[in-house]
């Protein structure tokens, strides 16, 4: 393999975790929807970090190889307008998804603020925290625009 | 994604492939990390557990079906056993097939797991070997995905 076709493969395979990573973060929050208690919020946080710190390696990578790749190859340059309109939509997905991590961190510190004995308990208000609309618009608009 | 996919008689089959590729992969990184970070809570062991059976398993098949298809459309058959299949071809399918079959196992532990899960009687050491199992083929598609882009030698 030449340095080129290491790039390529870095490229796609940051592409691919990206993909993975925004499959992953769907399943967690599609599940999230029936969680009503702080406990499992909590838990369910957790493995929500992962998908964050995957997808932000996804996304980083993707770009950052996607651009080297341009550089190096011949055959197409940064300022063509397919690779322009491929880094206009890298940003406005990222964007996206930032907003709706902070919008579903914002969730989690509501729910840790109720007293710690009643984290076991259901609770409505963290019902609706973990089915607010705002983090998932975003996270949908991300999604869509990363693939 | 998409982008990397150049026009051609053989994109349709690709991006299902692809589609498929990232969704089993996607289910397999949800479902060993809710499996490793569960520490006992049975809503996070079931979904780790029920992530790779609703999620993962339509992936899996979609994925093999359309790395059938496209191995049709681009004539792989006719090629003389003189030459042999390239190593990145080879990896492919030890991931899909061999790979598929450890999905499955991994399948039928989780399943008896949850199983007794539910009805309080253990089941955290089927899960657990689940979780291994998804984390060993979460490696073995990131080096399938390095081989089926790359394409080494």
């Amino acid at each position: 393999m030449t340095f080129e076709d290491w790039i390529f493969a870095l490229h796609l395979l940051s592409a691919a975790t990206l993909v993975g990573s925004l499959v992953m973060s769907w399943i967690v929050i599609v599940a999230l929807r029936s969680v009503d208690t702080v406990a499992t919020t909590l838990g369910f946080n957790r493995v929500a970090m992962v998908g964050t710190v995957t997808t932000a390696v996804g996304l980083v990578g993707a770009i950052a190889f996607g651009i080297w790749l341009a550089i190096l190859r011949d055959a197409f340059h940064v300022w063509d307008g397919w690779v322009i309109a491929a880094i206009v939509l890298w940003i406005v997905a990222t964007l996206a998804l930032w907003r709706s991590f902070v919008e579903y961190a914002k969730g989690v510190e509501q729910a840790t603020a109720l007293p710690a004995a009643d984290w076991a308990s259901p609770s409505p208000a963290v019902t609706a925290s973990n089915r607010a609309t705002t983090g998932l618009v975003f996270r949908a608009v991300g999604s869509w625009r990363s693939c | 994604m998409l982008a990397a996919i150049r026009p051609g008689e053989q994109d349709f089959a690709l991006l299902l492939h692809l589609v498929g590729a990232t969704v089993v992969f996607g289910a397999l990184l949800a479902s060993s990390t809710s499996l490793l970070l569960a520490r006992g809570d049975a809503r996070l062991l079931r979904l780790g557990y029920f992530s790779l059976l609703v999620v993962g398993l339509p992936g899996l098949i979609l994925m093999r079906l359309a790395g059938e298809w496209l191995y049709q459309l681009q004539h792989w058959d006719d090629v003389s056993e003189r030459f042999g299949e390239p190593s990145w071809l080879g990896i492919g399918f030890v991931v899909a097939d061999w790979g598929g079959l450890l999905f499955l196992l991994s399948l039928v532990l989780g399943g008896v797991g949850v199983h007794r899960l539910n009805r309080g009687n253990g089941g955290v050491g089927l899960l657990r070997a689940t979780m291994v199992i998804s984390l060993v083929l979460v490696l073995a598609y990131v080096v399938a995905v390095w081989a089926m882009t790359g394409k080494p030698e």
